[in-house]
């Protein structure tokens, strides 16, 4: 399969905070600092790949130029590229892509966001045709009250508590502790997250994610040009970016119901579980190799359910997974080592990036306080709405 | 004393303003017979369907509870939320004949912890929003 990989051969981020400035400031800043850990320079770059941002005018629509102005225009070609909180897996493709077919060395993706205060709201304007201006009209339908029905599902079906959604909060802010990229520094206790006030019933502010500025980057290449340079450079041996299979019988963002089953029997294999699963068949691998997860956690209850889609045990199993203390640090399979977006917060199209930049410095050796001993495959996934599946699988 | 407000459907075509027994509207499809909700009127979505015929249909107007959360907090605009906010709950409801979750509003302050998986939901219209001259009205959920 080695002809389908590439390598990562730089990493870099700009601090998750609430920064207010431009997100152009971030994703220089994180470009600047993965093409030094990849020893290359900006001139060096053949392609960018660019993650856009909704809520930045127009040049977070042409994410890729924006960037590579403002890094110094250098003739690269460029391609921006959206798919909501998918943006990033979206890009990291396009330049994995590129590089597969031949068509160039070395590849810029870089994703930045600044984002509002509070619960993200639909673009400006009434736009009464577009169903996530409907659903906050006439739901009020938040992204938290989605969150909110996984979550309450988990406890009526498998039995899960509030304290499980608290302990996965206790876990990660632990993991995130000594990340110098992390927004949320701190020690949380089952205490203060079961005292947090609550939001979305089941879920409290503490077990949902905020929403964060910052910005992340890679710098892919051919394993021919990474062997040149690096001993045994990290390689991205697959990337899914599927879509549902009809009918999606899950309610998703921003829908008011899910596809009917009657027309077709719903899939064997559900939409979330298809993300990673598309990953392992590319890279031919299974869940069971995973030394480490980087998973989407939009709130705390919503970890536990990928468990379930990326194969790390059954289904309803997930909560004693989390319980036997095998997805922390120092178990079997840690989840979360960077601390999640419970420790960053969302910053739409750097997310993917972000996490890929963890798997990056995991399978280096380079975690620091937070390294996963022995990583030697990492994965990564992700869900935008609108039907988008991410994952990315990082091995060395 | 001002007139009564006019009752108004807050998004035209979702529901029937049948107040004793309201219905929401969705399509059907001639071809494979795959429901819709809101409506499909131009292509049906299943994959290996070629359909671009559809019916209006009533969809059911009881289900099961699939899952509920609630808004403890004022949603953001385009949400016309109340002042004071108050809080309410958010169903998602199985259509047995129709195979799908539908969302909603739950009506008449029933909070989470009167709700459980499972339980028989049936549909109402209640005020979403209203302004000097009209009364908005949306679907519901509540218990049956």
């Amino acid at each position: 399969m080695s002809s389908k990989e590439v390598a990562v051969l730089g990493a870099g981020m700009h601090p998750w905070g609430k920064w207010g400035r431009n997100f152009v400031e971030y994703g220089v800043h994180a470009a600047r600092a993965a093409l030094a850990d990849a020893g290359l320079a900006w001139t060096d770059v053949q392609f960018v790949a660019g993650g856009d941002t909704m809520r930045n005018g127009y040049p977070g629509y042409v994410a890729a130029a924006t960037f590579a102005q403002a890094l110094g225009w250098s003739g690269a070609q460029v391609a921006s590229t959206y798919g909501a909180c998918a943006t990033g897996a979206q890009a990291i493709d396009l330049a994995r892509a590129r590089i597969l077919a031949g068509l160039c060395d070395v590849a810029l993706v870089v994703g930045a966001d600044t984002t509002p205060k509070g619960f993200f709201a639909p673009t400006g304007g009434e736009r009464k045709a577009d169903p996530d201006w409907q659903r906050f009209h006439l739901l009020g339908a938040t992204n938290p009250i989605y969150f909110g029905l996984y979550a309450r599902r988990r406890m009526e079906v498998y039995g899960a508590t509030p304290r499980d959604f608290a302990q996965v909060k206790v876990k990660n802010s632990r993991h995130g502790f000594s990340n110098p990229n992390a927004r949320y520094k701190k020690l949380y206790t089952i205490e203060e997250v079961m005292g947090s006030p609550i939001v979305s019933d089941p879920l409290r502010l503490l077990d949902i994610c905020a929403t964060s500025d910052g910005g992340a980057a890679v710098v892919l290449t051919s394993m021919d040009f990474a062997r040149k340079r690096a001993t045994k450079p990290v390689r991205i041996a697959a990337v899914s970016t599927v879509t549902p299979r009809y009918p999606n019988t899950v309610i998703e963002m921003p829908n008011f119901a899910t596809d009917s089953a009657v027309g077709v029997a719903a899939p064997d294999v559900p939409f979330r579980d298809s993300i990673a699963r598309g990953a392992y068949e590319q890279a031919g691998i299974g869940p069971e190799d995973v030394s480490l997860a980087e998973v989407y956690d939009l709130s705390t209850a919503l970890e536990l359910d990928w468990y379930e889609n990326i194969g790390l045990c059954k289904p309803g199993d997930a909560e004693k997974l989390l319980r036997d203390g095998v997805t922390t640090l120092g178990g079997r399979q840690p989840v979360n080592t960077s601390g999640g977006l419970g420790c960053f917060g969302e910053a739409i199209p750097a997310q993917a990036i972000s996490q890929l930049c963890e798997l990056t410095w995991q399978l280096r050796g380079q975690a620091g306080e937070r390294q996963v001993k022995n990583a030697k495959v990492g994965v990564a996934v992700n869900q935008g709405l609108f039907g988008h599946g991410s994952a990315v699988l990082a091995k060395v | 004393m001002p007139p009564p407000k006019a009752r108004i459907p807050a998004v035209d075509g979702w529901f029937t303003l049948d107040a004793k027994a309201p219905q929401l509207l969705g399509t059907r499809c001639k071809a494979c017979g795959s429901y819709f909700f809101p409506k499909e009127t131009s292509f049906c979505r299943n994959p290996s369907c070629a359909g671009s015929e559809f019916e209006e249909v009533p969809l059911s107007t009881r289900g099961k509870l699939w899952s509920f959360t609630d808004n403890r907090y004022a949603p953001p605009k385009p949400y016309m939320a109340g002042d004071p906010f108050v809080p309410y709950a958010v169903a998602a409801v199985e259509l047995e004949r129709e195979k799908m979750v539908v969302l909603g509003q739950v009506a008449g302050g029933v909070g989470c912890d009167q709700l459980h998986a499972g339980q028989e939901m049936e549909l109402v219209l209640d005020t979403l929003y209203e302004d000097d001259a009209n009364e908005y009205l949306v679907w519901k959920w509540r218990p049956a």
